[in-house]
């Protein structure tokens, strides 16, 4: 090719030259973009997004699973996570969730300061405006704590990073550098969050984070006595946790919002939100 | 899902409300800002004449709201004394650590717009003021250049209509910002929307322009001066095209969230037509925007045919009227979105205590800060219009002729 001269290069023609080169250098940038972007992980752990190109994923990335089936509401889980970690009165990390169902279609939900005295023998009905007069078709018990969520919201609007994830995939709070806005409160879905009254600063369930770093089991899941919540190494494809994953159906909370929870639940109901 | 009708279930960490009175003071305080500095900006920048009158008020009036609208935020950390890590060490992702920025650019123009279009008026009184300390202090706030030439002044205009070209979407920005803090929050149905900067760009406008013909009409009454019904009229028609498309947007908002009958719909509507039915149909639709649209309405379709003294009163009053729906708009935002738990299954209920740190007290006293500047301001700036406002026992028996100065 050679360069045209001015007179040659008209502007018609040197618009048509860079419609043409412009777009093969398109298309080839596409090719390489598409392939680049097919690339599968070579290794992976379950539920877990791919890594970031050239890095693997941590040896150890937990995971928590609720198995709704077996909790029987005994609130030892929401009384071993305010002892252990001094929960403020009126808060709670975790709490345990009852739901009721009558055979007018009424659901009754309660969790009666979160679960931590149990519940009572007799059916949830005190709450209704009227007698429900019914016996109800049937019940269960669910667990709540923080999802731990890999694409969370908390850590997103934090205005100063003091809402943090650790390399494991724990979801912590510096109660250090928070300033105690409260957005991070606001924006979790699962109402995880709250202010500690003392510190004036964001709290949350850590997954007892001084613990499961010593090798220790979460309080919750340590004081469980019906197995319904089981913690481990996601990473670690001979764990429980990873048998259960791998052997179950597991739901999210609130999937729709796309927060990647880490807690995921087996036996999950569609009124359970 | 969630057909059963469901009883009052709160999660434990919402048993009560993390962000109260202060919060929802903070966009109204913003939102006055964002308005009146859009006013001022009509006279300055585009030279709508008749806003005059107002141009310079308005323009600090801007400035001593903006001055105090980081008081109600520091009034809710629970610890003021990290705020400025949001600057010193923000998070790139979170949309609150813009604040610091936004706030502290829209300020130094605002400041330096205001210098701009008082110097040559401080550079007379450093010269003719009364007492010497006056002088010395004009002398200061005139960085020492006391004499103005007519190329400076041209100077100064082309520089103003600069920082204003940046400072309008500054100011709308500022302020739209305030609505993304909520509309982004996904884990609140209530408040996630994209109309939600719209919405709070518009009531921003209304509040301010509202402010202002509010504060012109009681000055110019206490005394005893001639209100200028150009500019008050020209005030009310501003209010009132921005109040009509105010009211449609927040109307298509809720009719949106209707209409789309999401999951969440059945607990909003419950919140509504309950917990939130006097604030919202009471004092944010009826009295702050029906009654407003119909008063606003009429002084713009029937102008001369009102009396003066009628439309200074419609204007006073559908001022104040405003001021309440968009204090009302906030509330039902700021609060009403937390009002209900995420649970989609309970209420929280809310009671604004008098005294504490987000108390009515608390509120009243944050929302003077503005107005005790204002009165500080108009003991050394001529507020109204020109110098020729000026006090004139505060220069001297030999000052020079004040109309050489005016412009």
């Amino acid at each position: 090719m050679t360069t045209p001269t001015r007179e040659e290069l008209s502007r018609r023609a040197f618009l048509r030259k860079c419609a043409e080169q412009g777009s093969a250098t398109f298309v080839f940038g596409g090719m390489v973009l598409t392939t680049a972007m097919l690339r599968l992980p070579q290794e992976g752990v379950p539920g877990e997004p791919p890594p970031k190109a050239g890095k693997k994923h941590p040896e150890v990335i937990y995971g928590f699973v609720v198995d709704t089936t077996k909790c029987i509401g005994c609130g030892s889980c929401v009384r071993a996570c305010k002892a252990e970690n001094n929960v403020p009165d009126g808060y709670n990390r975790t709490w345990v969730e009852q739901y009721t169902f009558y055979p007018n279609g009424e659901v009754v939900v309660n969790s009666p300061k979160g679960g931590e005295d149990g519940f009572s023998d007799d059916f949830p009905d005190s709450n209704q405006p009227g007698e429900i007069g019914q016996r109800p078709d049937r019940g269960f018990f669910v667990p709540k704590l923080c999802n731990h969520c890999i694409d969370t919201p908390c850590i997103q609007v934090c205005p100063v990073g003091a809402s943090y994830r650790t390399e494991e995939g724990v979801v912590l709070v510096d109660a250090e550098r928070c300033i105690g806005c409260g957005y991070c409160v606001q924006s979790c879905p699962f109402g995880s969050r709250y202010l500690h009254p003392v510190t004036k600063t964001a709290d949350k369930c850590t997954w007892c984070y001084h613990r499961i770093t010593k090798g220790l089991k979460p309080a919750c899941v340590e004081y469980c006595p019906a197995k319904a919540r089981i913690f481990g190494n996601v990473s670690d494809p001979n764990s429980e946790i990873s048998h259960i994953l791998a052997t179950n159906r597991v739901q999210v909370l609130k999937s729709y919002l796309g927060t990647n929870p880490r807690t995921r639940y087996i036996g999950l109901d569609s009124e359970v939100i | 899902m969630h057909h059963y009708v469901t009883q009052g279930y709160v999660l434990p960490n919402q048993a009560h409300l993390y962000w109260t009175t202060m919060i929802a003071l903070y966009p109204y305080i913003t939102g006055i800002v964002a308005g009146a500095f859009i006013i001022s900006s009509l006279y300055h920048v585009f030279d709508k004449e008749e806003l005059k009158p107002v141009s310079r008020f308005s323009m600090l009036m801007a400035l001593a709201f903006l001055l105090f609208a980081t008081v109600p935020l520091l009034m809710h950390l629970g610890h003021p004394e990290r705020a400025f890590s949001i600057m010193f060490t923000p998070n790139p992702t979170s949309a609150t650590a813009v604040f610091g920025f936004i706030y502290s650019t829209y300020l130094c123009i605002l400041s330096v717009e205001i210098w701009l279009v008082y110097r040559a008026d401080i550079a007379y009184l450093s010269h003719n003021a009364r007492s010497a300390p006056m002088r010395a202090l004009y002398w200061v706030l005139a960085l020492g250049v006391t004499e103005v030439s007519d190329a400076a002044r041209r100077l100064d205009r082309r520089v103003m209509i600069f920082l204003a070209a940046i400072g309008i979407p500054a100011a709308v920005f500022l302020h739209g910002y305030v609505g993304f803090l909520f509309g982004a929050v996904k884990a609140d149905p209530y408040w996630a929307s994209p109309l939600m900067p719209v919405i709070f760009i518009l009531s921003a406008i209304v509040s301010g322009i509202a402010m202002v013909i509010v504060c012109y009409t009681v000055v110019q009454w206490a005394k005893g001066r001639a209100v200028d019904m150009k500019c008050t009229q020209s005030l009310m028609e501003y209010a009132w095209y921005f109040l009509i498309i105010d009211v449609s947007i927040e109307a298509l908002e809720l009719v949106n969230h209707a209409y789309m009958a999401n999951e969440d719909w059945r607990i909003l509507r419950q919140l509504i037509m309950t917990r939130l039915w006097t604030s919202m149909f009471i004092f944010q639709v009826l009295l702050g925007s029906v009654i407003p649209l119909l008063l606003f309405g009429a002084v713009t379709v029937f102008k001369d045919r009102i009396a003066a003294g009628t439309r200074q009163a419609i204007g006073l009053i559908g001022g104040l009227l405003l001021l309440v729906q968009v204090a009302a708009m906030r509330w039902n935002v700021v609060i009403g979105g937390q009002m209900y738990s995420k649970s989609l299954r309970g209420f929280i209920d809310f009671h604004v205590d008098f005294g504490g740190q987000e108390g009515i007290l608390a509120v009243l006293a944050v929302f003077s800060l503005p107005f005790l500047t204002l009165f500080a301001f108009s003991r050394v700036l001529p507020l109204w219009g020109s110098l020729a406002t000026f006090p004139k026992q505060w220069l001297k028996d030999d000052a020079a002729d004040i109309g050489a100065q005016d412009h």
